[in-house]
Formats: structure tokens, sequence, C-alpha cells
């Protein structure tokens, strides 16, 4: 979480894209000089199912106010069968959320492939406003954690 | 702690202009365990490499982070200029602050305080690499063929000229596929069976070429230079060693009332058969569904017959596995079922044909030897209407959305003949648009309009009903001049559209490729990599990756035999080394893991510990096998006891790189 001059709050966004489709999308977009904001920091990894509820967990817990997850659209998975262990272990975790009480708005699961450069931008310029609209993540994060 | 060096690129202007890239260098050599943090014009040329390797040595690093582009561009630079210094490749680590900071903001104080943060997390990640190694496994010289058509005949053709072994797998009796049907090709109207006929023999009599009739593939095991197939030799009752294809049992056999699949059901055959007198390999197969002998037990009579003694009632289906390093999918196509065309009337009107029985009953071999007449009434055609895009290019669940591209040129072929041989037949063509983009194909179009008066119209047929006296009614709408036309035909032929084979979905499975919607294979790159699926070692030719016309099916099956060449010359190939590993002290092999593995990489084994009290213990652990792995991690975290992780994307590294961000 930060706070600038003009106090407009500015979400930490953590964003994990898979090495073949969303990670491609994203140097698509900045190929393509498409803008989103400076908010999204994003992790590679090589396909979303490596993505463990744990790491989501762990960025909401070190301060991060949204976590997205991309990989290739349904049928199109590198690895095959990948993104569909993704939907299935986010639906699980985003319900456990829920039942926490972290709004819903907070996390996603967004399919980018390696030529959506522009969706890509979009979803994240949308999300980063959805986030920025919820305000901090008060809730998740361990204070802690927090940087003197 | 790691010895670090941090190398900050500025790209030209294209990172420099919007971050900061002293202020990142600067920020960056705080960081802990960095000992030398440089920024530079441009990393990956010449003099950016050697300033890295010069680092490397003069003090001794133990880590690298390059913030340049995006390593999906110049990770594999960075890794062999490391590794020509003497660090281990998978030492370093890329911060993409181009791509995906500098290119996409603009305010010079933000970008700059991004790019830092994704340098921290990049450092923290390399704190935790660990040196990997690549392995090299080794490339079985054999391809194996899936599909006996004209591109798999190519295809193997091409390997076999190349000196290496290859099978080719055909689920039909014979080779040849769908072009042995056809009657003429365009645009030069040479006869299929004679340019193909040979091309089958020449498979047939190449020492390198073995050929799997009959057969299909059951089951596909390992990876790139390495699969284990599975084949399932179909039974087909007869001894393909002894038989010599006389065709005397076939004459023989009493059961003649069997729907001939070779002619599309146009004429009849006997249960035991040889679907045409160019097959290859010529050899007899009994039909189980119609032999009296193997249904009821009584007839025998094409064992009687046979002089060489090739019949056995009791054949079994067998199954052969055979190892190969390549594997090249072949399996074409076919046209659609018509089921949902009621409007065509084609299961009420067996004179509404499909272009494919246009074929054979125009083909010198097929059901009226050569003559076209009506299939219902053997008369001659006086008028005959063509319909296209019947099932291609619908915006409704009904067809299918894409163009066939062979339909058009395939009518203008059929148009010209008919009125070459019958001058006195009209003809009718009704068309969405009349597609030609091939080598004379645009001319040959002009000629069936031009030199033969074939009726072209811009339209498409509302309704097709047979009326009680043999004709066909036909109701269609001419778009450019705005009228209803009714027209009394008295053969309509559908231009169908083709979908890929039935069997390329679960064979798809088997290989871990991937299909589009349509089922057609996706290739690696659509413009880049046309002949190679996104899986290695597996490669596409023909119409299985899209509709295609012959020549570009050939030149598609001689494209995919020089990737599989290029495959095979290679004596060994190395592998990723990012793959899982499993903990086998904290692994309770409880097969989660196993159950996720796309690739069937990881087995069990029981592995023998020792216990505190000095007693030892047998557990089932599981083992990855990481020639086979690929490294997607989706077993990481599947594992409930979190003993599997995955090199070079170990928990412990992401976990880093979100603290490191979130910090």
């Amino acid at each position: 979480m930060q706070v600038n001059e003009n106090k407009e709050f500015q979400p930490l966004i953590v964003a994990f894209c898979c090495n073949w489709c969303s990670y491609a999308g994203a140097d698509l977009s900045g190929t393509n000089r498409l803008n989103y904001p400076t908010n999204v920091k994003i992790i590679r990894v090589p396909c979303s199912c490596r993505v463990n509820p744990m790491f989501i967990l762990r960025a909401f817990q070190r301060g991060a106010d949204g976590v997205i997850l991309c990989g290739c659209h349904p049928g199109d998975c590198h690895y095959t069968s990948g993104n569909y262990f993704t939907r299935r272990r986010m639906t699980l975790l985003f319900s456990m959320l829920d039942f926490l009480g972290i709004e819903r708005d907070r996390t996603r699961v967004e399919w980018v492939s390696a030529a959506e450069g522009a969706k890509f931008a979009a979803t994240m310029n949308e999300f980063t406003e959805a986030v920025r609209k919820l305000g901090p993540n008060r809730r998740l994060e361990d204070l802690r954690c927090r940087k003197q | 702690m790691q010895r670090i060096g941090v190398f900050v690129c500025h790209c030209g202007t294209n990172i420099a202009a919007t971050v900061d890239v002293k202020a990142v260098a600067e920020a960056l050599g705080h960081e802990p365990g960095v000992v030398i943090s440089q920024d530079y014009q441009y990393m990956c040329s010449e003099s950016g490499q050697n300033l890295v390797k010069d680092a490397i040595k003069e003090h001794d690093l133990g880590g690298v982070v390059i913030c340049s582009c995006s390593p999906r561009m110049h990770e594999n630079t960075f890794r062999k200029a490391a590794a020509s210094a003497g660090l281990n490749p998978y030492l370093v680590e890329i911060a993409n602050i181009r791509e995906q900071c500098s290119w996409i903001h603009k305010d010079i104080a933000t970008a700059t305080e991004k790019a830092i943060i994704l340098g921290k997390a990049a450092i923290a990640k390399v704190h935790l690499n660990t040196p990997l190694t690549s392995m090299e496994s080794p490339v079985v010289k054999r391809a194996l063929v899936i599909g006996g058509g004209i591109a798999g005949i190519q295809t193997a053709l091409d390997i076999a000229e190349a000196g290496f072994d290859v099978d080719i797998v055909e689920k039909q009796p014979t080779i040849g596929g769908k072009m042995a049907q056809i009657d003429k090709t365009f645009p030069t109207l040479d006869c299929a069976a004679c340019i193909l006929t040979p091309k089958m023999v020449e498979a047939s009599q190449n020492e390198h070429i073995t050929i799997h009739s009959f057969s299909e593939v059951e089951d596909v095991k390992g990876f790139v230079g390495n699969f284990t197939v599975k084949i399932r030799k179909k039974a087909r009752y007869v001894d393909e060693t002894k038989c010599t294809g006389c065709g005397l049992c076939t004459e023989k056999c009493p059961m003649k009332k069997v729907p001939n699949e070779f002619n599309m059901g146009l004429d009849n055959r006997s249960a035991v058969y040889i679907p045409f007198a160019q097959a290859v390999p010529k050899v007899a197969t009994i039909d189980p569904n119609y032999c009296m002998m193997l249904k009821n037990g009584k007839c025998g009579v094409c064992s009687k017959v046979c002089s060489v003694g090739a019949i056995d009632y009791k054949q079994q289906d067998r199954i052969i596995e055979e190892k190969y390093g390549a594997i090249v999918v072949a399996t074409g196509f076919n046209p659609i079922k018509l089921d949902k065309y009621d409007e065509f009337a084609y299961n009420q009107c067996p004179d509404v044909v499909t272009s494919l029985e246009l074929e054979r009953l125009m083909n010198a071999a097929g059901p009226n030897g050569g003559t076209l007449l009506r299939p219902s009434d053997k008369t001659h055609p006086h008028t005959i209407v063509f319909v296209q895009c019947v099932g291609s290019r619908c915006d409704d669940s009904k067809g299918k959305p894409y163009c066939s591209k062979i339909c058009c040129m395939y009518t203008a072929k059929h148009a010209m003949l008919i009125r070459e041989k019958y001058p006195d037949t009209e003809v009718y063509v009704f068309y969405i648009d009349v597609r030609t983009p091939g080598k004379n194909f645009d001319e040959f179009y002009r000629r069936a309009v031009e030199q033969y008066n074939v009726h072209y119209i811009k339209g498409m047929v509302g309704k097709v009903t047979p009326k009680s006296d043999g004709k066909i009614g036909v109701q269609a709408s001419d778009l450019l001049s705005n009228e209803q036309l009714h027209i009394d035909a008295d053969m309509v032929v559908l231009a169908v559209a083709i979908e890929p084979d039935k069997t390329a979905r679960p064979l798809a499975t088997m290989l871990t490729t991937q299909m589009d919607t349509n089922d057609f294979f996706t290739e690696a790159h659509p413009k880049l990599r046309p002949v190679e699926s996104a899986t290695a070692g597996i490669f596409l030719s023909g119409a299985c990756q899209g509709p295609k016309d012959i020549p570009e099916t050939v030149a598609q099956g001689s494209a995919a035999a020089a990737k599989a060449i290029g495959l095979l010359c290679k004596n060994s190939i190395t592998c990723n080394p990012c793959t899982a590993h499993s903990n086998e002290l904290m692994c309770n092999g409880c097969s989660s893991c196993e159950k996720v593995c796309p690739y069937g990489a990881i087995t069990y084994i029981d592995k023998e510990f020792r216990m505190p009290d000095r007693t030892t213990a047998i557990r089932r652990v599981a083992s990855v096998n990481p020639a086979v792995c690929q490294g997607c991690g989706a077993c990481t975290v599947a594992c409930p006891s979190g003993a599997m992780d995955l090199s070079g994307f170990s928990n412990s590294q992401i976990m880093a790189e979100v603290d490191a961000i979130c910090k």
C-alpha cells in the first residue's frame, strides 16, 4: 500500500503470469506501448497451475491489495491441462476468501493469450481501478510484516 | 549468502527514457549480497556480455541479475554468457524492466521505483537459485507416421529417403486415404490413382518403411526422442504374410450385400474383401460384422478356396510395442455427416449425393464404371445442381465456422468434367463466394465459366424436394438479380464441409498435443512453426491441421518430414532441467501428484529409510522422471505435504519474489 502526494490510494497488485501465454501477452502489451499502472508487478511462473494458493495468501499477508492470476485460455494450456487445475483450485481458494470476508474483487483469474496484449493492459487497468475502489487490504495484511 | 552482480541495461533509450537507470543500479547495489551493480548501454551486445563475464570472474559471483528486456528475448543470451564465464547458466535471473516497465509507463519517478522493485524481486530469487544441469537424452532413430493418406505417405517416403526407418499406422485395410477415392485432381485434371498408386507401391517396397495397415495407435508414452507406442493390429482374419491378394475368396464369398465403403456405399462388396484393385498391402480382410462363418460358424467358403491357407478365423487383435524418436500425425479429414441438413433431402433422395460420392460415380473403377448415372434409376442426368458451402462457413451450431477450402475448386472440376463428357447436361453451381487462391486455380475456374458455360449463381439453395416424377425440385435465390429460382434437377451434388477424423481427438490426448475448437491440431506457431505441434517431437502433416488441397498437403508432408529428420539426425537432445523433484523424506506416497501429472512423469518406488531407532523401514515415495517432466508444476501444488518442488521455480523462490515485491 502506498499513498502518494495527492493522497490517491495506490494499491499494490501482484500478478502471476504463466510463461507461455500471459507473460508473453504482457510483453506484447509492452511492445505495443499499451499503458497500465505501475501498481502491477508481475511474477513469472511456468504455468498458472504452478501458483500455490499459499503464494496468494502470502502476498496478502505481506500487504498486497490485489492478486491476479493469468493463464492460457482453457484448452490452450502449454501443458495441456494446467489451467484447468488452476480454475478448480482458485474456485476453492476464492470461496475460502469469501468465507474469511475478503472482498471478492481483490482476487481474480483471467485467461490472456500471448496474442492478447490489449486484453492484458485493459484487464490490468480495470483490475487496478477495482482494487483502488476497495481501498487498502487491512483484513489479511500482517502488520508485523510491514516495512517500517 | 550468494555474491550477486546486478547489471542494468539502458537498451539505448528504450529503457533509459522512462527509467532512471543509474538510480536503479545505485539502489540495487545496496541490496544484501550484491557486490557489484553496473549499468551499460546495451547489455546484450558483445561488449555488454563481456562486462558480465568479466564481473563474474573478477568478483567471483554466485548469481547474476540482469535488468533488461523480457527473459523471453535474451534469457538464453545471458545464460550462455554466464556459462562461458564458468557460472552455471541457471544462476542468472532477468528482471523485465523494458516490456513490463519502461515501455508501458510514462512517469519516470514511478517507473524507476517499479524497476527497482522488479530488480529486488529478481535478487531475492537468485539468492535461492541452485545450479542445474541439463540432462542428455538419447534419440531413437525411427519415426512413426499416423495415417497412411497422401500426407502420411509423402512424409514416410521423405524420412525413408534420408535413411531412417519409418512405420506407417493406417486404420483402414489399405493406405491411400481419401486421395485414392478421388477421380481427377484440380487444376491439371490428371487422374488421382495414376499419381497416387505409384507412391503407395513405392512406400510398400521401400526397405525403410513398414506399413501397419488395419492398425490403430493404442497408447503413447514417453517424450521427444523416446516415445513408446502401442499399436493395435486389428484382426483381419487373414494371415498377411500368406495372402497373395489373388482375390478368389472375394469372388466366391456368398455374402455379397455389404455396403462398399470405398465407393461411399453406392454399391456392395463381399464380406471378405480387398478395398480396391491397387490396395497396398494387397491383402484380403474379413468383415466380422457380415461374415457368416464368424457370426454363425456356418460357411467357410473362403478358407476352402484359398490355395495358400491364409484364412484364419481364430485370429485375434495383436498389440505390438515399438519405440520411436519422432511422431508425425497425418490423420486427415472426413466429410461431415448431413443428418442435420434436412433441407437438402440427402437422406430421402438417392440422387442427392455428396461430392465424394460423385467422385466415385464418375470414376472408371466406381460403381458405374465411369458413366455418370443417377443412383436411383441408372439414367443419365440432364440437369445437375451443385450446392457449395454445405456446412462450411456456418455461423450456427449445425455446421463448421471455417471455410473447407477445397470445395470451390473440386466443384469447378466436377462441373467442367461433366460438361466435357456430356455437353447436353446443364450444370448450375450455387455459391456464397468462389475462392480460388492458388497456382492456376482462378484460370481453372474461369475456364469452367467461360469455356464450359457452367452456370454460376451467387446465392444459397433454400430447399431441395424430391418429386414424384423422379425430378428434384431445387428452390434457390439469385442474390445478384434478387430473384427466386426453381430448378427441376436430375441430380443435386452437395459440397460438404470437411472435418478432422474422429480418431484425432483421442489421439491428441494420447500425444498431449493441442487442438483448436474444431478438433484440428494446433501448430506450435501459426506462421513460423507451421508443421510442429507445441509438444516436442510431434509433427503435423496434412488436413489434420486444417483444410488443405493435395499440393499443400504434400508440401506440408515433406516439411514435417524435414523437421522429423532434423530431430532424428541428433544423437541426443538436451532436456529442460527445470523439472519437479520430490523430497523423499517428506513424501508420504499419497498419489496426489501422479494424478495431476499430464505427462505420466511420476512413478512410485519403494525406498528404504533408516529410522531413528536404527531399524529400517520401506516406504512408497514419488519419483519424477526428469526426462519426461516438462516442468509445469501442477504436482507441486497438489502435494499435500509439500514434498514436491520445481527446480528453477521453487516454492521458496516464488515466495521470496512475493516478499520482495510486497516489502
